[in-house]
């Protein structure tokens, strides 16, 4: 199965990655081939089987309610690239 | 033309659990920023998620109380994002095995009509962080505070049931009723507890064909909620008589300058890719735990109202006023038990109090004036030892922590004088020192001589500084007259 470039741009851009225009094709191709593969699963007659929604026979573990993490900021603040007055600073995010 | 509007909501409500949904770390409000962010909530490599029970539990509650479908077996999924506010690039959300199922939830409309809106269902999901775009910091940058991220949520999402912006409102204010009457929610919403998104579309009136919708995020009061749908069907139906087409957009209302205004271009739209979370396993909810949950299920609004009606004598709309909000009817309930009369206590805590609270924007639970301190004041009103009116100084007094109801009119001297040796006195001297008054009332036609009675009225609670018992000074008034005629 093919996927079209403006596809792989369209992808590219949700995921935040840079895709040079060298790369595009092969990308796309490697792409392509993991669309085969799910096009084969697709195949498969699954009538009267149920969705699974985990492949490991287990079920979710619960937590109490009661607090276990206290505050860390100082520590966690350290590998961030730019604070201030306890905010993590990003380039703004709105016009 | 005529046009029909069709609105759906979408309902975040903030779970009033002590930690995160995935994490140990503390759900406080009002800390300061990134305090309460432990590694996982800030998606540092390596951490996993793991479920907290109560946000589980208090999901079902929610789905017990709206007589919902509870997914036995509900799953996580990631719905994918980029926003400064939202750590992992994902929120882990449910879409296909939500928690609730389909449910039902009555409203009360303002003529008595009752409608009934369909939930779709309701599912759980984490709360994203703050970015704050104005503050002290340098410009050109927005500050992120994590301490909001993982906060339990549930989303409560209608069928597109709802007609009108008052219609709107009353789901609203029931949905509010019910999560903070079963204790789920604590419902402060200037605090972002419950945030209202609005799909609102318009359609020729009578017809089977919906329109297109818009969708207005993130309101968070029933005011704006009102304001923001009143102004977007105006908006859709001008826009289609002049020959126009709505766009299918999210849009974001601002309170402050009553402007909505399209939140995101067209090239950005929606494309969440779904999948399932590999980071948590199925979760499974058993029979006992919702037969347990069911059996602890406080009491509904809706029960409690009629409660109010049977066990208090209240009138069907004391009883919706103070029954549908937790808040008030627990209030309530101690007033009028401390003072023994449910109906002057319902009065006050409807009246004077919630009048007082609103003006000064203070929610009932941090009301300065307590449930029992206003039961004291309405036994003293019940008592005769003060009026109505003494009652109110009484109240502000309170109000302004002077004490008790008792104190206060121990220290002011407020007893009202309700012995009738003494009251006799004073209207005798009152007649005596007004014998013009007098004449004037004998001479007066039989008609007109009621009117008469409140100008001595007036020169008793005078001379008594307000202490009179009204009622007892106007018996003793009109018979110590009818004795002169």
């Amino acid at each position: 199965m093919s996927i079209e470039r403006h596809e792989i741009e369209k992808l590219a851009m949700l995921s935040r990655i840079a895709i040079s225009d060298s790369t595009i094709v092969e990308v796309s191709q490697r792409l392509g081939s993991v669309l085969d593969l799910v096009d084969q699963l697709q195949g498969v007659n699954t009538e009267g089987v149920q969705a699974m929604s985990h492949p490991m026979q287990a079920i979710q573990r619960l937590r109490e309610d009661e607090v276990s993490e206290l505050n860390q900021r100082e520590a966690l603040q350290k590998i961030a690239p730019d604070t201030e007055e306890g905010l993590f600073l990003v380039p703004k995010v709105i016009e | 033309m005529k046009w029909d509007t069709v609105i759906g909501l979408e309902v975040h409500v903030q779970l009033a659990t002590k930690t995160k949904i995935f994490s140990g770390a503390s759900t406080a409000f009002g800390a300061e920023p990134n305090t309460q962010a432990c590694a996982i909530d800030l998606a540092m490599p390596g951490t996993l998620p793991v479920l907290n029970k109560q946000a589980v539990h208090y999901a079902v509650m929610f789905g017990l109380a709206i007589d919902a479908e509870i997914g036995k077996e509900s799953a996580f999924e990631r719905k994918n994002y980029f926003y400064p506010d939202l750590p992992k690039g994902y929120q882990t959300t449910q879409l296909e095995k939500p928690i609730v199922g389909r449910g039902n939830v009555e409203i009360q409309l303002a003529d008595g009509s009752t409608k009934n809106i369909r939930i779709h269902h309701a599912h759980l999901e984490e709360d994203a962080g703050k970015s704050l775009h104005e503050g002290d910091f340098r410009h050109g940058v927005s500050g992120i505070d994590l301490n909001r991220a993982g906060t339990p949520l549930i989303e409560i999402v209608s069928e597109p049931d709802i007609s009108s912006a008052e219609e709107a409102i009353a789901f609203a204010k029931k949905l509010h009723s019910i999560v903070t009457s079963i204790g789920i929610c604590d419902g402060e919403m200037s605090q972002g507890s419950m945030r209202f998104d609005v799909n609102v579309s318009v359609k020729p009136s009578g017809s089977d064909t919906l329109g297109t919708r818009t969708e207005t995020k993130n309101l968070n009061s029933f005011k704006f909620m009102e304001e923001c749908i009143v102004k977007e069907v105006e908006r859709q139906i001008d826009l289609i008589e002049d020959g126009g087409t709505v766009i299918q957009e999210t849009r974001l209302y601002n309170g402050d300058t009553k402007v909505a205004r399209s939140m995101r271009s067209k090239e950005e739209a929606n494309d969440y890719r779904y999948f399932p979370c590999p980071d948590l396993l199925p979760v499974i909810v058993t029979d006992e735990t919702i037969e347990e949950l069911r059996r602890n299920l406080p009491e509904l609004p809706d029960a409690r109202q009629a409660r109010f009606v049977e066990e208090y004598g209240l009138s069907d709309y004391d009883a919706s006023v103070l029954g549908n909000d937790a808040g008030m009817a627990s209030y309530f309930e101690i007033a009028a038990k401390t003072s023994g009369s449910a109906k002057l206590a319902a009065n006050w805590t409807m009246g004077e109090l919630a009048a007082r609270l609103n003006n000064e924007d203070i929610s009932i639970a941090n009301s300065p004036v307590s449930a029992d301190q206003l039961g004291g004041l309405v036994t003293r009103i019940v008592d005769n030892s003060i009026s109505g009116k003494m009652a109110k100084e009484v109240f502000e007094g309170i109000w302004a922590g002077e004490g008790s109801a008792d104190e206060i009119i121990e220290v002011r001297g407020l007893k009202q004088v309700s012995d009738s040796g003494a009251l006799e006195q004073m209207v005798t001297d009152v007649l005596a020192a007004n014998q013009e008054m007098v004449d004037d009332y004998i001479n007066t036609d039989e008609a007109k001589r009621k009117k008469k009675l409140g100008g001595f009225m007036g020169q008793i609670m005078k001379a008594s500084k307000g202490q009179a018992n009204p009622q007892q000074v106007n018996q003793i008034l009109a018979k110590k007259l009818n004795e002169l005629l």
